[in-house]
């Protein structure tokens, strides 16, 4: 998209903006961002209202949502198809760890996925950066992300378990997640744009990512030890394993796979950006 | 860039790929073609993304130039009106301005905040009250949070809408929707506003408010660039005009030359046979062919090229039409404008009651005014045509009127368009004695 110039002496107002045509690998004007920062906050919030808008419960949602899930497989994984879990962890504070990371992962991308489409009445009539639109919609799902998470902070006493001090190590695994999440956010929400068929692809990958993901299970079921090195291609078997590790002092965490989830959350992140940034030049002419 | 100087526009072009159109001559012959094709594509499609085009993109020749080598500089303070026909690059000039989106070549550079009026309610969420709304719309348009907070009542006063701050905007009527939206993007108070047709929705006062405001901020020294079919508005705001045409600059000075240059180039276009005409909105299910005035000739119907006042009137309108499907429940309107582009007279199918339920593939519309009740001038016409209440073919200015003076009152006297107005109204005077109390 078009850059912004300022130039140093001019005062706010007789500040200069240069349009013309895009050039280069990756531009993205930070400064630009930064005046846009207003905007941002207003997005979220406006995301954040609208979602729970016209419902009885209104946010416990976002506590109701991933406590059923966990009741739900608690029973049939956990009970009925007898999935064993890390060390002698009970079945439902195991789920539970993943959950709240996989919800929002799940939810963020959903919705940042459909965001351009979404907001096409105003990429189409007015300008800001668009990177705003789908990092706004993943992020307003970290208030969610929150509300569950307290949730888990008061589960751990009921299942007896403390937080050790690995815990500080929360946000890596939690800034490992946002990357990832909004990595295949950019991707998604540009190809959209063209394509109407990513429409339908995202609740099968959603779907999918589940279960290549070690939510219901452990790791330890992979047996194969080069199977689970490819399978630790995927960044959310970092993140999941990281939240146990982190939270519930479990031992499924291994150097390799963090190191491994860490790049390709990178890659992904990195190439997202680059495609959302080549493409976004002709959102307002396709969408 | 010069300290006056508020906008500058360089050579600026902007090409759009647009899909390929599918000839009648390339059909599926054969059930195998079919297969082919369907097998074939995909693969098409799939190499075309690669390539990061649109998956029906044939080739690269599918491309029209909707700007092309336009440059101009507006000084500061100025205000600009942008005419044109309908697609003569107006709103996409704009859109390059507003960087909307990025152009093709060419640069733009201008000075201080520029703040647009695309379309009013840009934004707006139904959900959110009212006053969710205005701080969303403010954000979007580039205020701050105090500046909104400043001007909120205001705002909230110009729209007229304080008993509703905290209801959701899905319960406002459009009229106040349409109001709370102009009035946040009124008190923006960018040094550059760029207005595009947002004046032609709304009631009459709260047109005649927004004009006021937009008066306002011209002159408080600020640069507008104003775009609209309404030349009594562009003439009444702006002191000097751009004229497009094809995306080119044809014209730029003065506005009243600039609108004279528009006139003539409307006048021009009217003499363009219909079907050759490229500057039409619809889907094309049926296109206007030809416009053909008739009138009573002593006693006989036969074509004219000017109508009389006072005579009866028939406007053929014919149309041919390629859609396989049959034409069902058409309706069509044909406008009458004076020279500054303001609507006079709508005949509508749909006012007299006459329904076309089925169509044959060519014909004409023929609209009967049984005594014409305009003065003698020239009157522009433009044309409008639904199917099953779809848009199929619109084209402003498709052709001209030309009516002069003929005995409508039948006392052989008629007044002039110019100081008495262009509509004739039958009438008669009386007197009335008052009784004494």
């Amino acid at each position: 998209m078009a850059r912004l110039s300022n130039t140093a002496s001019a005062p706010a107002s007789e500040k200069i903006t240069q349009v013309r045509p895009k050039r280069g690998w990756i531009s993205i004007d930070w400064q630009e961002l930064w005046h846009f920062r207003e905007l941002f906050i207003t997005l979220t919030i406006r995301d954040l209202q609208v979602r729970y808008k016209q419902t009885i419960v209104g946010a416990a949602w976002a506590i109701i949502q991933p406590v059923l899930t966990m009741l739900v497989f608690s029973v049939f994984f956990g009970r009925l198809a007898k999935i064993p879990t890390d060390g002698d962890l009970p079945y439902p504070i195991f789920s539970y760890a993943a959950l709240v990371p996989w919800q929002f992962f799940a939810g963020s991308l959903t919705f940042s996925a459909n965001s351009i489409i979404s907001n096409a009445n105003m990429i189409t009539k007015i300008y800001f950066p668009r990177i705003i639109v789908p990092v706004s919609s993943a992020l307003s799902h970290l208030v969610d992300f929150g509300l569950a998470f307290v949730v888990f902070l008061l589960m751990m006493p009921l299942f007896g378990i403390l937080p050790t001090g690995k815990v500080i190590f929360l946000p890596f695994f939690l800034l490992l997640l946002l990357l990832t999440a909004l990595g295949m956010g950019f991707w998604l929400s540009a190809l959209n744009v063209k394509f109407r068929d990513v429409r339908y692809v995202i609740p099968f990958l959603v779907q999918f990512l589940l279960f290549v993901s070690p939510v219901v299970y452990p790791t330890s079921l992979i047996e194969n030890e080069g199977f689970r090195t490819f399978y630790s291609l995927n960044p959310l078997v970092a993140v999941v394993n990281g939240f146990r590790w982190a939270l519930l002092d479990t031992d499924a965490l291994s150097a390799a796979g963090v190191a491994l989830g860490t790049v390709t959350a990178l890659l992904l992140f990195v190439s997202g950006l680059w495609y959302f940034n080549q493409m976004e030049r002709s959102f307002a002419d396709v969408v | 860039m010069d300290k006056q100087t508020a906008i500058e526009i360089s050579h600026v072009s902007k090409q759009y790929f647009i899909g390929r159109v599918q000839k009648s001559a390339k059909q599926y012959n054969t059930f195998r073609d079919v297969i082919a094709e369907s097998v074939k594509t995909p693969f098409r499609r799939a190499a075309n993304v690669i390539r990061g085009r649109a998956p029906s993109a044939a080739n690269l020749t599918d491309t029209i130039w909707a700007l092309k080598d336009v440059s101009l500089t507006v000084k500061r303070g100025e205000v600009v009106g942008i005419i044109g026909h309908n697609g003569a690059g107006k709103s996409t000039l704009l859109k390059v301005l507003t960087r909307i989106t990025a152009p093709t070549s060419g640069e733009i550079a201008y000075r201080g905040r520029l703040g647009s009026l695309l379309e009013v309610g840009t934004g707006f969420h139904q959900e959110l009250t009212g006053r969710e709304n205005v701080y969303l719309n403010g954000a979007i348009l580039g205020m701050k949070r105090h500046e909104i907070n400043a001007k909120f009542d205001a705002i909230i006063g110009f729209a007229g809408v304080e008993q509703l701050v905290d209801t959701p905007v899905k319960h406002y009527s459009s009229g106040m929707y349409v109001r709370l939206a102009f009035a946040v993007a009124a008190y923006l108070e960018p040094e550059i506003l760029v207005v595009d047709e947002v004046l032609s929705v709304g009631d009459a006062e709260f047109q005649r408010r927004s004009l006021g405001k937009m008066n306002d901020v011209a002159d408080s020294g600020r640069t507008v660039l104003f775009v609209s079919h309404n030349m009594a508005a562009v003439l009444s705001l702006c002191s000097k005009g751009v004229l497009l045409e094809h995306g080119q600059l044809r014209a730029l000075g003065d506005i009243n030359t600039t609108i004279q240059e528009y006139q003539s180039s409307l006048s021009e276009m009217s003499s363009i046979p219909l079907l050759a005409r490229q500057d039409r909105q619809g889907n094309g299910d049926l296109r206007f062919a030809s416009i053909e005035l008739w009138s009573d000739c002593h006693g006989a119907m036969m074509p004219v090229g000017t109508a009389m006042s006072g005579e009866t009137l028939l406007i053929a309108l014919g149309y041919q039409s390629h859609s396989p499907a049959p034409l069902r429940y058409v309706t069509a309107a044909l406008h009458i404008s004076d020279f500054l582009g303001r609507r006079l007279i709508t005949c509508f199918s749909e006012y007299s009651g006459d329904h076309f339920e089925m169509l044959p593939p060519g014909g004409e519309f023929v609209c009967k005014v049984p005594r014409l009740n305009l003065a003698p001038g020239s009157y522009r016409l433009s044309l409008t045509c639904k199917v099953g209440n779809i848009l199929a073919d619109s084209i402003i200015a498709a052709g001209t009127l030309e009516v002069s003076g003929g005995d409508f009152f039948g006392t052989g006297k008629l007044p002039d368009a110019i100081h008495h107005g262009p509509i004739l109204l039958d009438h008669c005077w009386d007197l009335r004695e008052k009784s004494k109390p």
